[in-house]
């Protein structure tokens, strides 16, 4: 965690992370005010962070938390209070449904209130700040869409073929707007956006890992989706990379490869039951309704068609790949959830003796 | 039928014993059931490619076609390439074919640009991908050749597939020539490609254009056996089939920015398409007659 790109000037001193009580955002708070160059790290978010039983009694470390809602004025004060130089930019959340949000009520215009406004004033927060040198910004892959129309694989410069109309994509379509918009009036200012593939790893909580947590896998008879993850621990790790030394430009994010649904499936050892599209988006309705798994339109898009993107921006960039391809990412998520099932290997097993004659 | 024997001896040696041969199976259906195989980005799935899917054609290209492929020499062994070829025959059996030629005769995977059709409709779409196939953009037809692949592109479309039997043999326009810009952008060869005896397996004698649109396609075809039998009617005709792969017309003379430039690329588009033209009329004297006389 500790090389740093040689000629770093060594005025990375005040790092503001936002969204710091998602399982990211934490981890990433915990990362920079672990490093000696950095002196201080103020976390930000609406909510406060989950409660200090995890590794090493205080979650955050380091970090100072100050609880503000990014389109209050408080965040401007803490931004020109604390000589912040370096904002990191987490809390796009995916969903209406998650705790985070709840502040306000929660529901899609709440999500939306968050994401995109919210956004709109923490650029204009820095707009104004004299400090502020550095801005990295999450978004996700999710801003190219899932076509059958589209290329096979995303470069940052492909243009989606049809923009988003929903949720999370069309927020962070819109939040990259405002990011480029940010970085034109204010050229002197580094700024990165980093399009995330779905993240994956043992303590990943997303629509995609809790699907993949069910006991049977409901997936679109007929189409057998190109899926890319990125495990959390180089989420982490590009994000730290990005906060600590310049690197201008809009990069992919995504462990090297791709995986189908289908290989998925069949890693975790579940049966699937493929059912007409009609079918499987009344069935990921019910489960939205209870609770079980929040799949938004653009995944069921995403479960139809697919995605990739290429990466090699990014590793030209830090000089630097991800540990984890997207089959070694899935699989380290799957070993934290108990391992794959064994049946279907233990038939073909038992099918081979058999017919050996063993 | 030299290759095919040639093949049948090289698999023989391969797996010598009945069980090394079982043990494989196995090896195999345990790889497929717990998902531990590599697919490429554009979700192409060389193991099921080779074993299964080809597999099925295999018949179909040996034996009801007896098709051979001719010029083997013209596609670069180690290097991409891209693969231009008429289009015919109602049913797109003829790109199915090219790509058991270019595997089988060549030992390279074909990597098909298809209609935006074909990636929308369900299991069609998928299948595609997992033989190797993609959608017909320039940016995945630039980053296949890139990466050193075979590509092959049928610039007809659907007016050469889709065209009436009465015009067989005869090439349709190409599209807009974005293939002949992918090729200089990569410095690859073109490689001209005939093939003949598609146009006799479906011979299209009418359309039913209001019920086509009505389903979205884009003809919906008569031919003398559909749709009066049904689903036999989708039974092809066992017509004599030559793949003939025709002298690469090099690119890499060019600079690769010169693929913005149109009156290039017209002419290079047009050089291509006669040569073709002129390929398929000699092959198609070569074969002689579709269907072999009947002896009662």
């Amino acid at each position: 965690m500790n090389t740093h790109t040689p000629g770093e000037a060594s005025m990375t001193r005040t790092v503001l992370v936002t969204g710091v009580s998602g399982h990211i955002g934490a981890r990433v708070a915990i990362a920079l005010a672990a490093d000696p160059e950095i002196d201080r790290v103020i976390g930000v978010d609406t909510a406060p962070p989950p409660s200090p039983a995890g590794e090493d009694g205080a979650v955050l470390g380091r970090t100072e938390f100050v609880r503000v809602a990014l389109r209050s004025p408080d965040l401007i004060k803490v931004i020109r209070d604390a000589d912040v130089d370096t904002v990191v930019h987490l809390s796009l959340v995916s969903g209406p449904g998650g705790g985070r949000v709840s502040g306000t009520g929660g529901g899609r215009p709440a999500m939306k209130e968050h994401n995109v406004i919210g956004t709109m004033q923490l650029l204009a927060a820095c707009q104004r700040s004299a400090t502020v040198r550095r801005v990295v910004v999450r978004s996700t892959t999710a801003v190219y869409g899932s076509s059958p129309h589209a290329p096979a694989v995303f470069t940052e410069d492909t243009e989606p073929v049809e923009v988003s109309h929903s949720g999370y994509a069309r927020d962070a379509t819109e939040v990259e707007t405002y990011v480029r918009g940010f970085a034109r009036r204010r050229p002197d200012v580094t700024t990165t956006t980093l399009r995330f593939a779905t993240l994956m790893g043992p303590r990943v909580d997303s629509p995609l890992t809790s699907y993949f947590s069910q006991p049977v896998l409901p997936t679109v008879l007929g189409f057998d989706p190109r899926l890319q993850f990125v495990h959390e621990d180089d989420a982490v790790e590009v994000l730290c990379r990005t906060a600590r030394a310049d690197h201008p430009g809009v990069f992919n994010v995504a462990g090297d490869g791709v995986l189908l649904l289908s290989q998925c499936a069949r890693r975790t050892g579940r049966p699937v039951i493929p059912m007409p599209s009609p079918a499987f988006r009344f069935v990921s309705g019910l489960a939205r309704g209870a609770r079980l798994v929040d799949f938004s339109p653009e995944q069921l898009a995403l479960m139809s068609h697919g995605r990739a993107v290429d990466t090699t921006r990014l590793a030209a960039e830090l000089g630097w790949r991800p540990k984890y391809s997207t089959a070694a990412a899935f699989d380290d998520f799957l070993r934290s959830r108990g391992g794959p099932g064994d049946l279907p290997r233990a038939l073909v097993d038992w099918l081979a003796d058999f017919v050996t004659g063993r | 039928m030299d290759d095919f024997q040639g093949r049948r001896t090289h698999e023989s040696a391969e797996g010598s014993t009945a069980d090394e041969r079982l043990a494989e199976l196995f090896a195999f259906l345990r790889r497929r059931v717990t998902g531990e195989y590599e697919i490429d980005e554009f979700g192409f799935d060389p193991e099921l490619n080779e074993k299964v899917l080809l597999e099925a054609l295999r018949p179909l290209y040996r034996h009801w076609f007896r098709a051979e492929a001719l010029g083997l020499g013209n596609v670069p062994a180690d290097r991409g390439a891209l693969i231009v070829a008429n289009h015919s025959g109602t049913l797109p059996v003829d790109a199915l074919m090219l790509q058991v030629a270019v595997h089988d005769e060549l030992g390279r995977p074909l990597r098909l640009l298809g209609a935006h059709l074909v990636y929308q409709l369900p299991v069609l779409g998928h299948l595609a991908r997992k033989s190797g196939h993609t959608l017909a953009c320039p940016e995945d037809a630039d980053r296949l050749l890139r990466k050193g692949e075979v590509v092959g592109v049928f610039p007809e479309g659907f007016k050469g597939i889709g065209k009436p039997f009465s015009e067989r043999y005869r090439l349709q326009r190409f599209g807009r020539g974005g293939f002949v810009a992918s090729a200089i952008r990569a410095g690859v060869p073109i490689v001209p490609c005939a093939i003949v005896g598609a146009e006799e397996i479906y011979p299209k004698i009418g359309d039913i254009p209001a019920l086509a649109r009505l389903l979205g396609l884009p003809y919906l075809p008569i031919t003398p056996l559909f749709p009066w039998l049904g689903p036999l009617g989708l039974l092809p005709l066992p017509s004599k089939w030559l793949i003939e792969f025709g002298e690469p017309i090099r690119t890499d003379e060019y600079a690769p920015e010169e693929a913005d430039d149109p009156m290039l690329v017209f002419d290079l588009t047009d050089h291509v398409r006669e040569t073709m033209q002129r390929q398929l009329d000699a092959l198609r004297l070569r074969r002689g007659p579709a269907f072999p006389p009947i002896v009662l």
